[in-house]
């Protein structure tokens, strides 16, 4: 079979050869030996030729001409850069005349303050007012230059090594804004490419930092250590490159969206075992939790040094402005050339930084004032805790209390409605001063809103009685 | 256990092409490009063999980090450690005075060849021209001092809370109405902070499905609050008004998705008023004239240039003519003229309802430091003239004096000096790299204060020094400082222009 299907191809094949060589055997052109294959290669070189000389094919376009363009230009509408103005968005806070300490006034009238997260009471300090005059007279309000260039007063060194000495790590680094802080050190250290873990309750600037650093982006159920976990073990078991990059979990040591307190003794745990490192914002911790106040570490009872990043605004208890960061010695000299909050912006204004010490000097010397602070807490737990159609929902130790309702209308909106009838009401009749939550539109939280109070060291027992009875009263009438 | 091989360190390469125009503008030959070039390969050489030694030598020692990628990879900080660190005096100086026109630098010194500075308690006195007090507020004022100490008895440091909540004092809606009344437009709102103004109010007024065209040189504020929105953004070349007016008319042509033309829901064109690496102004009116014919929004930076041009201070609209009207977005900060610290937007009144309802800088950061706010409004009254002197409009000529004069000597010196007529910012270029600690370190045994700038704040090739003319200079100190300039430039080779001796010598 196989020898009889030879025989066949090489016939085949003798006879092409016979065809291709018979008229031209034996021919020869210009002394070049003409063979069959010599015809096949010209009749392709001709072939080629051919179809070089045709015109190429491109598709049928019409280029717009700049008529059409200019036609384009005129027809195009563009949405108006705000959206129609409604009734709510024409609502103005009050307008407060006097400092915003305890006590404040308001449209000629003293009202009890429960608006300003002043802990400690530091606002209307004397010794700190005096710190800041002298800066002034010395220095000027304003610092006018970024660090790099001639911004840096030996006043912001000074407050660094303060905070670093108080927080017992070896630098911190300032920045000139609370808010700004988180969303540059966030990209300073996460690119693209990193994984970041975070909780769901964090507020608009880690959320700002976390967008801009162009990561991946994990979220876990508000608090929820056990969503954590899994979490954790789905992107550590799926991800073989998982060594390779750098994983963070991003959490808030006090969330100002709800006032409750991240665990941080779980935390370290699972992040020791998954390799995970911990940035931690204590803007509303640092001289709030802790024996001497220094913030969820020294709560927890966790050494300093398990945490790699430490962030907090300073316009809280502290009662001054700006910010800082710290952690290892690595982590804060990065910052200085890669963060640009840091590096693009001008830096704290001097008399600041100088109330920033100040503030700091007198935690140290005064821990007394955390137990008037905690005291006054539990005093309100106490007074809120039988208002009609509203529960507390806040950890018992957050300076920050949260009012939720107890029955939701359903909708953010209408809720957030009813509890500003409450704090208007409770403002214009009884001279207290509470707020409700606040959301942007830029938000992503989707925690439920509701009422803030902040508690100070420096409210008295009258105060916190007096908030209580009116919410009680107001509530009764509104919330019915 | 797992043996490592030492991976050769990887090296980044920066963007060193520099655009033809910007080229022209900073008279950039090839000799100096190539010479200039030639110096970062040496740096780089030299950086990559000791990476790579320090690589040999902790291979062997045990890894420290165990599971964890190390915070910071070997090629992110490259340019730190092996570039930065050697020039490290030259930046970040402490002072310990005043930021005003002569400034106590503290001498700092080393023990490990510049990679830690440690402060001592010696200071020289030097001639500041490097901070942005361009009016002189930055000391205390006769009349501005005083009034901010009253405000911060009376409100003290901070109001511990949001502007929505409770951080909004008498003080603050004062400053927003005479900000307004300053700029020219209906409203305006104020934060603590400049770069947080244009980082959350961008994403509020532009978001998806919208396209942000921006200058090719605009500030990192700028960028990253576009970046923030999740708007397309699209670059147009620095100060082009011809190319913007292209980028506009194929943007809208293409629409938001090449296949289906989708329109965009509207456009936003930023500019600064003065850019300040340069010192130059933006084409404002070819600019307003091209946003107004294809219906695009503009918003203009006037980080630099508020209160310090323009006849009355009112920034850049004022000095070229245009009106504030035209302008949909006006952004400013406080930092520069006033001597204090913040930002404002001004807009029409219902852009600003809007902001106030829907920034979330507004909503959540802490407010402003009355006592700043106080100092910003007594500074503009000052400048105005509405307290009572005309001390405003003796600074405002100053300032314009000063940095004429100060400009048109170094450029008959032969520098090569960037930035326009009446700009208080210029720059003269450097190129090289080894220039620029040459020409700090120098300045600053002669007592004057310069900032100097590289990479990454300008281009690889283009490193500068940047002077800011402020009106608290007088005339003796803008001739010292020539003094100082001219002969530490000569022994660095900045001079790269023919200089004009007869004419400097009729100065003279």
């Amino acid at each position: 079979m196989a020898s009889a299907v030879m025989n066949m191809i090489t016939a085949a094949l003798d006879w092409v050869t016979v065809i291709f060589d018979a008229p031209l055997a034996r021919a020869v052109v210009f002394g070049v030996h003409i063979d069959g294959h010599l015809v096949v290669e010209v009749l392709l070189v001709a072939v080629i030729l051919f179809q070089l000389t045709r015109k190429s094919y491109k598709p049928p376009k019409k280029p717009l001409t700049e008529k059409e363009i200019d036609d384009l230009c005129e027809e195009w509408v563009p949405e108006p850069l705000h959206p129609p103005i409604t009734e709510e968005m024409k609502a103005e806070p009050p307008i407060l005349e006097s400092a915003a300490g305890p006590h404040t006034v308001i449209d000629g009238k003293e009202v009890v303050n429960f608006a300003s997260a002043n802990y400690l009471g530091l606002l209307g300090n004397e010794k700190i007012a005096d710190s800041c005059i002298s800066s002034l007279e010395k220095y000027g309000v304003g610092s006018c230059g970024p660090r790099g260039f001639y911004g840096t007063i030996d006043v912001h060194l000074d407050c660094e090594t303060r905070i670093a000495k108080f927080m017992g790590t070896p630098d911190s680094i300032l920045y000139s804004y609370g808010i700004s802080t988180i969303f540059s050190v966030i990209p300073a250290f996460c690119k693209k490419g990193d994984i970041i873990v975070v909780d769901e309750g964090v507020h608009w600037g880690v959320q700002n930092g976390l967008y801009l650093s162009r990561s991946t982006v994990v979220y876990f159920k508000h608090n929820d250590m056990a969503s954590l976990e899994s979490t954790l073990e789905k992107l550590t078991r799926e991800n073989k490159r998982a060594e390779k990059i750098r994983r963070y979990i991003v959490v808030e040591a006090i969330y100002q969206n709800s006032g409750q307190i991240a665990p941080l003794n779980e935390i370290v745990r699972l992040k020791e075992k998954y390799r995970f490192r911990v940035i931690l914002d204590e803007s509303h911790s640092f001289g709030v939790l802790g024996n001497s106040g220094r913030g969820l570490a020294e709560y927890y009872g966790v050494p300093i040094e398990k945490i790699d990043i430490i962030t907090a605004g300073m316009g809280n208890a502290l009662a001054t402005d700006g910010g800082f960061c710290t952690g290892s010695v690595r982590v804060v000299d990065h910052q200085r050339l890669s963060s640009s909050g840091y590096v693009f912006s001008a830096s704290l204004p001097p008399y600041l930084a100088s109330a920033a010490i100040s503030a700091v000097n007198y935690l140290e010397d005064n821990p007394s004032v955390l137990t008037q602070l905690r005291s006054n807490i539990d005093l309100l737990w106490k007074g809120l805790s039988d208002i009609p159609g509203l529960a507390i929902a806040s950890h018992p130790l957050s300076p920050i209390v949260y009012l939720k309702l107890k029955k939701s209308t359903g909708s953010s909106k209408s809720d957030l409605e009813l509890l500003n009838v409450i704090t208007d009401r409770v403002l214009k009749e009884d001279s207290v001063f509470i707020v409700s939550t606040k959301r942007s539109v830029l938000d992503k939280c989707r925690l439920p809103v509701g009422i803030r109070l902040f508690v100070s060291a420096g409210h008295s027992e009258t105060d916190i009685h007096k908030v209580c009875d009116s919410l009680r009263r107001v509530a009764a009438l509104v919330l019915v | 256990m797992t043996v490592l091989l030492p991976i050769p360190p990887l090296v980044p390469i920066p963007p060193i092409a520099v655009p033809g125009e910007v080229r022209r503008m900073v008279r950039l030959t090839y000799l100096t490009a190539l010479t200039t070039l030639l110096g970062y390969v040496v740096f780089f050489v030299f950086g990559f063999l000791r990476d790579l030694f320090r690589e040999l030598l902790n291979w062997s020692k045990s890894d420290d980090l165990r599971g964890y990628a190390p915070i910071c990879p070997p090629f992110e900080d490259f340019y730190t450690r092996r570039i930065y660190h050697r020039i490290q005096d030259c930046f970040a100086r402490p002072i310990a005075s005043a930021p005003d026109a002569w400034i106590d630098v503290v001498e700092r010194y080393s023990n490990d060849n510049n990679k830690t500075l440690h402060r001592t308690s010696t200071a020289s006195r030097c001639l500041n021209l490097g901070s942005y007090n361009y009016l002189g507020f930055a000391a205390g004022d006769e009349y501005c001092t005083p009034r901010v100490i009253e405000s911060l008895k009376k409100y003290a440091p901070t109001a511990c809370s949001a502007r929505a909540d409770a951080g909004t004092t008498r003080l603050h809606v004062e400053l927003e109405d005479l900000i307004a009344r300053f700029v020219g437009k209906p409203a305006a709102i104020t934060f603590g902070m400049g770069y947080v103004t244009n980082s959350s109010i961008i994403p509020v007024l532009v978001g998806e499905g919208g396209l942000i065209i921006s200058d090719s040189f605009n500030h990192n504020s700028i960028v990253s609050g576009a970046r923030a929105s999740g708007a397309t953004v699209h670059v147009f070349r620095h100060n082009s008004p011809s190319h913007l007016e292209e980028v506009l008319r194929e943007q809208i042509v293409k629409g938001r998705q090449p296949g289906t033309h989708r329109p965009w829901r509207k456009i936003l064109v930023i500019v600064e008023g003065i850019y300040s690496m340069e010192g130059e102004f933006c084409k404002l009116p070819e600019i307003v004239a091209i946003c107004k014919k294809y219906k695009a929004y503009i918003y203009l930076d006037e980080a630099h240039s508020i209160g310090a041009v323009g006849k009355s201070g009112r920034g850049v609209c004022e000095l070229l003519g245009v009106d504030p009207a035209d302008i949909d977005i006006m952004m400013g900060t406080f930092t520069k003229s006033f001597g204090s610290c913040g930002g404002y937007i001004a807009a029409s009144e219902e852009i600003i309802r809007y902001l106030k309802h829907a920034c979330p800088a507004h909503l959540y950061a802490t407010s402003m430091s009355p006592a700043a706010v106080q100092q910003v409004i007594s500074a503009i009254k000052v400048v105005l003239g509405e307290d009572g002197s005309n001390r405003g409009a003796k600074k405002l000529a100053q300032i314009r004096e000063g940095s004429n004069y100060f400009r048109s000597e170094l450029k008959k010196m032969g520098f090569v000096v960037l930035g326009d007529n009446d700009s208080p910012v210029m720059a003269i270029m450097l190129y090289n790299l080894a220039k620029l600690p040459a020409f700090s370190r120098a300045c600053l045994r002669q007592n004057v204060a310069v900032v100097t700038v590289g990479y990454p704040a300008t281009p690889v090739l283009l490193a500068r020094a940047r002077i800011c003319i402020s009106a608290s200079h007088t005339r003796e100190d803008l001739i010292k400082g020539l003094k100082v300039i001219s002969e530490v430039g000569g022994l660095v080779g900045a001079k790269c222009l023919p200089a004009e001796p007869e004419k400097a010598k009729k100065m003279d």
